[in-house]
């Protein structure tokens, strides 16, 4: 018990909690803008690898890591964009169309990758995103290591969940989006256009989705391997019905999930010589499809998600 | 403004049109990715097209590579057409083939004509309860079950690698995380000799003619196809909606776990944790390009077959790399969703203001 106790105690498993919840947050906030206009996207596991593979090998050929991560916003932009045709003017099957996004934008990066390095034995690294080291504030006791010795994609992340909720909030661009997501007739009514409204924010969904992959080569790891993003964009997709499309849930929903992987990863290492390591991988997708089944039965779906919505239909 | 006017009457013609015109889409798309990578396109085109039918070893290799696929097509297209979205055929894939080996490796001793279905049973059996948790979930909880399949795909791949590892690890396998060979007289046999093409091939097919019945000749099919329609009408009309997913959902999870049986008891014989290549999600892509036909299925899966293995071939041969073959499959999925849409509407370009529409 007291193991337990000094787990959670510890400043650096909040560290790492932060860190396994920041790719989570960057995605649950593109899906719940995604599905507050009304479009499921299930491109999000294709837009991590895009995001992961393509921010990287902007590093990697010299646009710098900032450079990068625009890169990988432009990649996710790119996927959120044939999404958003194939689902809002075509009103096509967002399920399908989604698997079908996912399915490309991982198969291109793949192709792409291989393509460019053809016969690399092991994968080429970059000089990736360093800690901040934010004077007096790294340095207080406990707080400082959890939440001030993080990469600068981390603090971006924590940035994006108030700029979307003031965005969803606090503004009538915000306003817009949950209505069209909910009620698209009454928003054609003010004059407003559910198409580019839907398709605008399937995009900025997607770029900000990219960005959780970003982090994952360019800030996590530092380097790009062939199923690395490992169904996170799905555990997103589960983060955002338990984060009832609310971005302050979110971030908890998320930091909750870092926490338990980082708890898990911990347990491990104490129990892992008579409990098999895969036990300890599972958790986290057990772990969501519980979160899922918890909030299913009262999650109020926005109440037009999955329904195309055509100029002129009442 | 695009307007889209339902068809009437959708001529046969158009409806195989749609997947002809898709997968040459995706054809042409992915020439560029080979131009890209500095290949010839008509080569690598001529070079896949030998390495899939030019010999009666590709050929062989095109009908082993059809069979999961007709499999996970036919999974994949039972389910879709209740509109109960099974993305878990990878994860039920590996139930059965864990089931397979599990009775097919000494545990049943029992003789060859009554081991092979028991072994085709049991991973049936896994691969349609493993779909029931999802659909339970669902129709019990109203947990959405795209997710929890996705998902569940990761788990049953972890708890195969356990599998492996520990209880079920080949002692003989020098130490690789492999089951132990499947008995012989638990193996599908070859359907012509020195080739990989087996009888799971045979009985992908009658699984095939037999969903194509069930859907088209009994209620039971046609309340599948009214409660993927609409739901609430066919609670109205006293259509057990319930018991309807749930019949799809052991169905459409017993056809995938077929694949995985297929795998282990005709072609690799033992069973390791890389055993599909995405068979599971490629099965989608075949029913959607055989416009959730089980017939079509056949046909999609060769299509798809042909992709993958003359890829292969393509990519020894002049250095492509094989992802390719990946990259045409999503993209015939996007393409036959795009053009099905000229199956079953007109799309008729309107002038703003006027309301007259030119097509």
């Amino acid at each position: 018990m007291s193991d337990i106790l000094d787990i959670l105690l510890a400043a650096n498993f909040w560290a790492a909690a932060l860190r396994i919840a920041t790719p989570l947050i960057f995605g649950v906030l593109g899906a719940l803008i995604c599905e507050r206009a009304g479009v499921l996207n299930l491109g999000i596991e294709g837009i991590f690898t895009a995001g992961a593979m393509a921010g990287w090998m902007a590093a990697w050929l010299g646009a710098g890591l900032w450079g990068g991560v625009l890169v990988a916003a432009l990649a996710g932009a790119a996927f959120g964009l044939l999404h958003a045709i194939l689902t809002v003017p075509l009103g096509l099957s967002q399920h399908v169309s989604g698997i079908g996004v996912t399915l490309f934008a991982t198969s291109l990066s793949y192709y792409t990758y291989r393509t460019a390095l053809p016969d690399v034995s092991s994968p080429p690294r970059i000089e990736a995103f360093q800690p901040l080291d934010i004077p007096i504030l790294s340095d207080l006791p406990f707080l400082g290591p959890a939440l001030f010795q993080q990469t600068a994609l981390t603090f971006l992340a924590l940035a994006l969940v108030v700029a979307v909720g003031f965005v969803l909030y606090r503004t009538p661009l915000g306003l817009a989006i949950r209505a069209v997501g909910d009620n698209p007739s009454a928003v054609e009514a003010q004059g407003l256009s559910v198409m580019a409204l839907r398709m605008g924010t399937v995009v900025a969904g997607s770029a900000l989705m990219a960005l959780g992959g970003a982090f994952l080569t360019m800030s996590a790891f530092d380097a790009f391997f062939f199923g690395m993003v490992n169904g996170r964009g799905w555990i997103c997709i589960a983060l955002t019905v338990f984060a009832s499309w609310r971005p302050g849930k979110a971030l908890i929903g998320a930091l909750l999930f870092g926490a338990f992987d980082a708890f898990q990863v911990r347990l491990q290492t104490e129990v892992g010589s008579f409990v098999p390591g895969q036990i300890f991988l599972m958790l986290p997708y057990i772990l969501s499809i519980a979160a899922l089944v918890v909030v299913a039965r009262k999650a109020d779906y926005p109440r037009a998600l999955l329904k195309p919505y055509f100029k002129g239909q009442r | 403004m695009i307007r889209f006017e339902p068809r009437e009457h959708v001529s046969p013609l158009r409806r195989v049109a749609a997947p002809v015109v898709a997968a040459v889409a995706a054809l042409a798309v992915a020439s560029l990715a080979i131009a890209a990578a500095g290949a010839p396109v008509l080569e690598a085109y001529g070079l896949m097209a030998k390495g899939a039918f030019g010999s009666a070893f590709a050929m062989s290799e095109l009908l082993a590579r059809a069979t999961p696929l007709i499999f996970t097509g036919l999974a994949a297209a039972v389910a879709f057409r209740a509109k109960l979205w099974n993305i878990g055929g990878e994860g039920q894939l590996y139930a059965g083939a864990l089931a397979a080996v599990a009775v097919g490796t000494g545990a049943l001793a029992l003789p060859g004509p009554l081991l092979i279905p028991t072994v085709i049973l049991a991973g049936a059996l896994a691969g349609g309860l493993l779909m029931l948790i999802p659909a339970l979930l669902k129709v019990r909880l109203g947990a959405d079950e795209v997710v929890t399949t996705l998902l569940l795909n990761f788990v049953v791949i972890l708890f195969v690698q356990m599998m492996l590892e520990g209880p079920m690890k080949d002692p003989m396998g020098m130490g690789w995380p492999q089951s132990e060979p499947m008995l012989d007289e638990a193996m599908l046999p070859k359907l012509m000799d020195r080739m990989r093409v087996h009888a799971g091939l045979i009985l992908a097919l009658v699984a095939a003619l037999g969903v194509h019945i069930l859907l088209k000749r009994t209620v039971w099919g046609f309340e599948t196809r009214a409660v993927g329609e609409n739901p609430e009408a066919a609670r109205h009309a006293g259509i057990p909606v319930t018991a309807t997913f749930l019949r799809v959902a052991l169905l459409s999870g017993g056809l995938a776990g077929l694949a995985g049986v297929g795998e282990v008891a005709g072609l690799k014989g033992y069973l390791t944790a890389d055993l599909s290549p995405g068979f599971g999600y490629a099965g989608i892509v075949v029913a959607m390009l055989a416009g959730l036909s089980p017939v079509g299925a056949v046909v999609a899966a060769l299509f798809i077959a042909g992709v993958f293995v003359g890829a292969d071939s393509m990519s020894r041969a002049i250095g492509v790399s094989n992802y390719l073959a990946d990259l045409v499959v999503a993209t015939s999925l996007i393409c036959v969703l795009v053009s099905g849409l000229f199956v079953r509407f007109k799309v008729r370009i309107v002038r703003p203001g006027t309301g007259r529409g030119t097509a």
